[in-house]
């Protein structure tokens, strides 16, 4: 029984390392594998900002007025808009913005002073290029926060009781987790999840595949090495590498980004283990599916896609209508964010990410399950 | 590690593989048609057919690769659906197409193998096998681009790691050059004599005829199954050789002629042949009588045999579906 064992042992070992020589081989899936994580870091880490600063403006009016200045400096201020100059007459605003020269023009009518001062409520517009709704919602909802600061030193003395008066209540609005709204801090977790997909999905069904692929697997099966060793062999240097990526992406998220790791790094290794086996066992269903490489790689993008638009890492998750959501519940990806976001951001605790870690133990088994049921012993 | 067994040609005693009824479907396809086959231990058992005809189906269902959908059978006295994995530890089975990994070099594909079976003292047993099969400067090259020659002898070698009492050979020596080839049959002829049972696949008559026994399938159908030498008889078929001049007015005439089936050139002689004897006789009667010509009855050839064997079945499959 010990020396069954043992040779068991012995037999993972020599496909281990056999694996490891044809990586090492392979050099360009090899350094893919290391650069990819390091790539999507720095594109989705400081390129993509949901959350947009400096939206270029320009001001409508005949005569600017200190009223007209004010509003303005308030918009600079407030770091939403640069100001690109004044424009005259409808006409002009309206080119600015088709022309993409300006995301938003302030019209402010030749009478605003005029009926202010005689507190007539006089209309002030912001016109805004809202083709991309993400990056004007920001900017247009602070806008009457900016007037409001803006005039209010204006109208003092006899203009006094047109100030705008405080609410009956006070609305406090208490920014947890993310208090500057850094959109990286969301995003460069999320990545943990979607690199990990992606390579280790692919790696994985890929290398099996290409052992059919290639006739090998005949001279695989023909040995008395039995499926789960080979199984085992194949998949253990791609859950190191899934470590190494893991490690990469968390040593930028804190040195790189600044996103701070405020819960147990022992219940985000356990999170990141289960997800990473998740994966590898979707590897190795893809794997007893398609029949050349080429599938594997197109039934992983299959699979990718919808993790990357569904899962709530591009786009807000209860902001997707039920069947978008029902769709994402079955994704591993979903439940791996809301555990590394719950982990990193808010610090939270085992018993608050039960909830996300069921989902995933049950994926475990379903594909790992299937698989292992889709595995043949034979060549037919 | 192998017996030296005294050699055991007499086709008695337990047989290496006796397989019953064995079937194979792939969709609508029937490769392999209700095939029972018995080889005996120690012999040189040549498994021949047309391209398709199901030999390497058979051969991966013999060692367990691929589970038949019917019928039964043993391979070294394992059974070859339930006790699989036992058997492959004895057997050596070398693939049609070369199936080491060719991003790996000699020695580490050899190595693999022999930790896939166990073996103990794997670094030894490596070193001597490639010493035996003079791989040993060749040992840090890449397999996939050793020429196919020295992959075939790779693969061979691979298949003898763990000492195996019965060697499947799938067509080993396919594009290989006749001085690799003649090596090839020494070796396998070599290891008959220390008592391991072969059991090779060809589509060279030449080496077909080195074997103790031959077994013919088509359309995953068995038509000939003897002793090598027995097979020419068993045919039915008859053949005149024919040597002279103006071999080609001959040919011409008897192309195609009644009671004629088959009109070959074999280096400077005609070989005529006919399943029908009396109607081969009659067709062959005018031109035996011309001088110049050296008309001889001799044994058919393995190769008249086969491509007689061949027309025949086809033939009687056409009928078939005509009916
Ligand atoms: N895995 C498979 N799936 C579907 N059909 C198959 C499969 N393997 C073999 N076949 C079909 O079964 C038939 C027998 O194939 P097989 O490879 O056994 O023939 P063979 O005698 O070895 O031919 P060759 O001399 O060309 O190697 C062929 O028609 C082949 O197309
Ligand atoms: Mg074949």
């Amino acid at each position: 029984m010990g020396g069954a064992i043992s040779r068991s042992w012995s037999r993972i070992g020599a496909v281990l390392y056999k694996e490891l020589v044809q990586m090492r081989r392979d050099r360009i899936t090899f350094a893919m594998m290391l650069s990819v994580p390091i790539m999507q870091l720095l594109l989705f880490g400081y390129a993509i900002n949901t959350d947009p600063r400096h939206l270029p403006a320009v001001v409508s009016v005949r005569q600017p007025s200190e009223f007209s200045r004010a509003i303005e400096a308030g918009m600079v201020n407030s770091r939403f808009f640069e100001m690109e100059g004044v424009v005259t007459g409808e006409e002009a605003a309206d080119r600015a913005l088709r022309s993409n020269e300006a995301d938003f023009v302030l019209v402010v009518p030749d009478d605003f002073e005029a009926r202010l001062v005689r507190g007539e409520r006089p209309q002030l517009m912001l016109e805004a290029d809202a083709a991309d709704p993400v990056a004007v919602g920001g900017p247009a909802s602070a806008m009457a926060g900016i007037v409001d600061s803006a005039l209010a030193p204006l109208l003092d003395g006899p203009l006094a009781d047109m100030a705008p008066r405080a609410p009956p209540y006070d609305l406090i609005v208490h920014r947890r987790f993310n208090p500057e709204g850094i959109t990286s801090h969301n995003v460069v977790p999320g990545l943990l999840g979607v690199i990990l997909t992606m390579t280790l999905v692919m790696i994985t069904s890929m290398a099996i595949t290409r052992e059919a692929e290639r006739g090998t697997m005949e001279t695989l099966l023909s040995t008395p090495a039995r499926p789960i060793e080979v199984m085992v062999g194949k998949i253990m240097p791609y859950v190191a590498i899934g470590y190494v990526q893991t490690a990469i992406i968390l040593l930028a998220a804190v040195f790189l980004f600044g996103v701070p790791i405020r819960g147990s790094l022992a219940l985000l290794l356990v999170a990141i283990t289960l997800f990473i086996l998740v994966n590898l066992s979707l590897g190795f269903l893809i794997s007893t599916v398609a029949r050349s490489q080429m599938q594997a790689m197109q039934l992983t993008f299959f699979l990718f896609l919808p993790s990357i638009l569904l899962s709530g890492f591009m786009f807000p998750f209860r902001g997707m209508p039920d069947w978008a959501q029902g769709i994402g519940q079955v994704l591993p990806l979903t439940h791996f964010l809301r555990l590394v976001r719950g982990v990193i951001l808010r610090d939270a605790h085992l018993s608050e990410l039960v909830g996300d870690i069921w989902p995933l133990l049950v994926q475990l088994m379903v594909i790992g399950g299937l698989a292992m049921l889709r595995y043949r012993r034979t060549l037919d | 590690m192998s017996e030296a067994l005294p050699s055991a040609k007499d086709e008695s005693g337990p047989p290496a593989i006796e397989v019953h009824d064995l079937r194979k479907t792939f969709g609508d396809l029937v490769a392999v048609k209700d095939l029972s086959m018995t080889v005996p231990q120690g012999v040189i058992y040549g498994f021949l057919g047309p391209n398709g005809s199901g030999k390497t189906t058979t051969i991966r269902m013999m060692c367990g690769l691929m589970k038949p959908d019917g019928g039964s059978g043993t391979a070294l006295g394992y059974d070859i659906l339930k006790e699989a994995d036992e058997l492959k530890r004895h057997v050596g089975y070398m693939t049609q197409r070369f199936s080491l990994y060719g991003d790996l070099t000699v020695r580490q594909n050899l190595n693999f193998i022999a930790r896939m079976y166990s073996i103990p003292n794997v670094r030894e047993r490596v070193d001597e096998t490639m010493e035996e099969y003079g791989l040993t400067q060749r040992a840090d090259q890449m397999a996939g681009v050793l020429s196919g020659g020295w992959k075939q002898r790779l693969a061979l070698a691979a298949s003898m790691l763990h000492g195996p009492r019965l060697l499947l050979l799938d067509e080993p020596t396919a594009g290989v050059d006749p001085v690799a080839r003649r090596d090839f049959w020494d070796r396998i002829r070599d290891m008959t004599r220390r008592g391991i049972t072969v059991l090779v696949s060809t589509h060279y008559m030449d080496e077909a005829i080195q074997c103790d026994h031959l077994c013919f399938i088509l359309n995953g159908v068995k038509l000939v199954d003897a002793p090598a030498a027995d097979v020419p008889a068993q045919s039915g078929l008859t053949t005149w050789r024919v040597t002279g001049r103006d071999l080609r007015r001959v040919s011409d005439a008897l192309e195609g002629a009644p009671g004629v089936e088959q009109v070959a050139r074999f280096g400077d002689a005609l070989h005529i042949s006919g399943a029908d004897e009396a109607a081969l006789d009659r067709a062959t009667e005018r031109w035996r009588a011309e001088p110049g010509l050296e008309w001889e009855r001799r044994k058919p050839g393995l190769e008249e045999v086969f491509i007689h064997l061949t027309a025949q079945a086809r033939a009687a499959q056409a009928d078939k579906e005509a009916a």
